[in-house]
């Protein structure tokens, strides 16, 4: 018997997350699921326990609000008794007419989606790095990848993320630390997120698929891997299309 | 502010009855009680779904508001050393296997698809290929969490009648919102199975019988057949190995049929091939062989909307139980008018259920023989067919399915289930379905 994976998950009650941390449950990992509603963090945590987790801690914090995001993930990490997987999770799409005219609004939306992920994901850099192992995993969006009247305050805050994901995966391989940094970037995902959306059609996924790509992303592959595979494509298609063309369309 | 939206994608397994629903999806437990609230107070009442595998019209309530419970999967406690689990009614059949499997336990009792969720396997009391030997699922269950829609919430064990009411109740008693259930014991995930040839309705009798040492028993009846073959099939029977091999299923499956196949696709003359060719090929295969669950419980799983082959009309399951004086010549008389028909079915599966009491008082599971067949939709002379169906049904003091069930009348429904009048006592008045509006005479 090997010793259990540990792994703490920023945005545990996400759907997306949810789905990946069964896989780790079935693995009987050790989990620290961290977030802001204490009832439904218990909810998940016996969900997990009764999937096979070896272990499953609680943390209850305002994650869109670190205080010392490196203290702070020290602290979960010490739970744990150490740290293999950092799972980043958690997101809000917002509304985007509306954070369009709001700017205080807007400016809420790019703090949780950016700045408090920012914090977090650096904080997750420097102690993988220190540790010498370990994977940072971080849910981006295809919304980061070309702005879109549809969404752009959200896919801004996503696309600053990434960058800053792709940018410790680069730094982690240069130093040769034995750590990784890997972005997903799911499409469109059956999730409460998505709930107002008409859903069904080829291109929807289930949180259950992405938590599968997510969990493997944690061992192998990245820095940038779309979810399903096929939106890499999807976008890069949308990246190339000429401003004259793409301002025709409501996308 | 509503998290219901109107839409008219939900359809049965049968995909016959059409209509619009106001559908919510929660996604965490409390926003149950709420949900159950607003559906009973709509004119047109509420019903909890799961994954809609009913074939007819009683996980529909046209007009009205649905629940969709199967985002609610989580496990609550599972407890490896008695096999009690306690859940979400939303977990699938399929995904309690590929949880309890690796730790070495199995559902008491599975269904032909494993894309059920622990409600809809209360609501319809399901039964399996061990009714003989395990009852049905009701009979596994420990207890019950209920959510009326008055906002009342009841924890029912087996002695309460409104648990009696529930199981088999067709989620009319109110939202099934977790279920504890007590788990079969395996030591892994494969099955020693055999099909046994038989040459006519006798001969499927016979073999029932001598299969007391099989836990999961079933046969497939090659119904094209009238005359001398009257009855002609395959047994298929198997028991657990021992082997402690744990793969559980792939959730992987053929890509689903992304339309509805042209109505011709089958008709009489493909439905004789498809089954003369399956009763040749499998006559062929003797004696035992080591199967994984999956084939042997699920083999229609394997193959994504297969009710789509049945076209844009959709089709009618019919399943009854026989009891067991009339159960021979009851059966034998269903088969010659669908021989005489011409309407055969793609898959027609006979079972003996054995003595053991189910629990519901709605429950269809009783001792004898049960045909469970389906036939695609062609207007009245499929419901001609159905009707002299019943109509032997009837006369042999027989019973319907109604998680199979689109069309029969109220008298025929009260025919067959002598304690109506006292599951009525326990309804929810909040909630009604496609098939209960229906029923009521």
């Amino acid at each position: 018997m090997t010793t259990p994976c540990r792994v703490i998950i920023l945005g545990a009650t996400s759907a997306i997350a949810q789905a990946t941390a069964r896989f780790y449950a079935g693995e009987g990992a050790h989990l620290l699921l961290a977030g802001r509603n204490t009832q439904h963090l218990h909810t998940v945590a016996a969900d997990l326990t009764g999937r096979g987790a070896s272990a499953v801690e609680v943390e209850v914090l305002d994650l869109g609000a670190p205080t010392d995001a490196s203290a702070q993930l020290a602290v979960m990490a010490a739970r744990l008794g150490g740290v293999d997987d950092i799972l980043l999770a958690y997101g809000v799409l917002g509304d985007q007419t509306q954070a369009e005219r709001d700017v205080a609004l807007a400016r809420d939306l790019l703090a949780v989606n950016f700045t408090s992920a920012a914090q977090w994901c650096l904080a997750a850099a420097n102690l993988l790095e220190d540790q010498r192992r370990g994977s940072l995993v971080v849910i981006g969006s295809v919304a980061g990848d070309r702005g879109r009247q549809s969404n752009f305050i959200y896919g801004a805050a996503k696309a600053g993320l990434g960058t800053l994901v792709q940018g410790i995966a680069h730094r982690l391989a240069l130093r040769n630390s034995g750590a990784r940094a890997v972005l997903i970037k799911p499409g469109f995902v059956d999730t409460p997120m998505t709930g107002h959306l008409p859903k069904g059609g080829p291109l929807w996924a289930s949180a259950d698929a992405v938590g599968a790509i997510v969990r493997k992303a944690a061992d192998a592959g990245g820095p940038v891997i779309y979810a399903p595979f096929f939106w890499r494509f999807i976008l890069l298609i949308i990246r190339v299309i000429p401003a004259p063309i793409f301002h025709k369309r409501p996308l | 502010m509503t998290a219901f939206q109107t839409t008219g994608d939900v359809v049965s397994w049968g995909r016959v009855t059409r209509g619009l629903h106001r559908v919510a999806r929660p996604a965490w437990p409390e926003q149950v009680a709420a949900l159950a609230a607003e559906a009973g107070a709509t004119p047109g009442k509420g019903l909890a779904i799961g994954l809609s595998r009913s074939y007819g019209d009683s996980g529909l309530n046209p007009g009205g508001a649905l629940i969709g419970m199967a985002g609610l999967d989580r496990v609550h406690a599972f407890d490896t050393a008695t096999g009690i689990l306690c859940a979400d009614a939303g977990l699938s059949l399929g995904a309690l296997i590929g949880l309890a499997l690796p730790r070495g336990f199995f559902p008491p009792v599975v269904p032909g698809t494993r894309f059920v969720t622990l409600g809809g396997a209360v609501a319809n009391d399901i039964h399996g290929k061990n009714h003989h030997g395990a009852g049905t699922f009701g009979r596994h269950v420990t207890r019950l969490g209920l959510r009326r829609t008055d906002g009342s919430f009841h924890e029912l064990v087996p002695s309460d009648p409104l648990f009696g009411a529930t199981v088999g109740g067709l989620g009319l008693t109110g939202v099934i919102e977790w279920v504890e259930l007590r788990l079969t014991p395996v030591q892994g995930a494969w099955l020693d199975a055999e099909d046994v040839p038989f040459g006519d309705l006798d001969g499927f009798f016979d073999i029932a019988a001598a299969s007391e040492g099989f836990a999961h028993t079933v046969a497939w009846i090659d119904c094209t057949q009238g005359g001398a073959s009257l009855g002609r099939g395959l047994f298929s029977r198997g028991n657990w190995r021992a082997d402690p091999d744990r793969t559980v299923h792939s959730a992987k499956r053929t890509p689903a049929l992304p339309l509805d196949a042209p109505s011709f696709a089958l008709n009489a003359l493909t439905l004789k091939a498809f089954n003369s060719t399956r009763y040749a090929l499998k006559s062929q295969r003797a004696g035992m062989w080591r199967t994984h669950y999956a084939p042997f419980f699920f083999p229609l799983d394997a193959i994504g909307g297969w009710n789509r082959l049945y076209g844009a009309r959709g089709f009618y399951q019919y399943q009854c139980v026989l009891p067991p004086p009339a159960a021979r010549d009851g059966v034998r008389a269903l088969l010659q008018q669908i021989a005489r028909s011409g309407q055969g079915s793609f898959l027609a599966v006979l079972k003996t259920f054995g003595p053991l009491p189910s629990p519901g008082m709605l429950s269809f599971p009783r001792e004898g023989a049960t045909l469970a067949l389906d036939f695609a939709n062609k207007g009245d002379d499929t419901l001609g067919l159905l009707a002299r169906l019943d109509a032997v049904v009837r006369e042999g003091g027989g019973r319907l399915y109604p998680a199979k069930d689109g069309r029969i009348s109220a008298a025929m429904f009260e025919n067959g289930y002598p304690n109506l009048s006292s599951f009525r006592r326990h309804l929810d008045p909040g909630l009604s379905s496609g098939f209960w509006k229906r029923v009521q005479s």
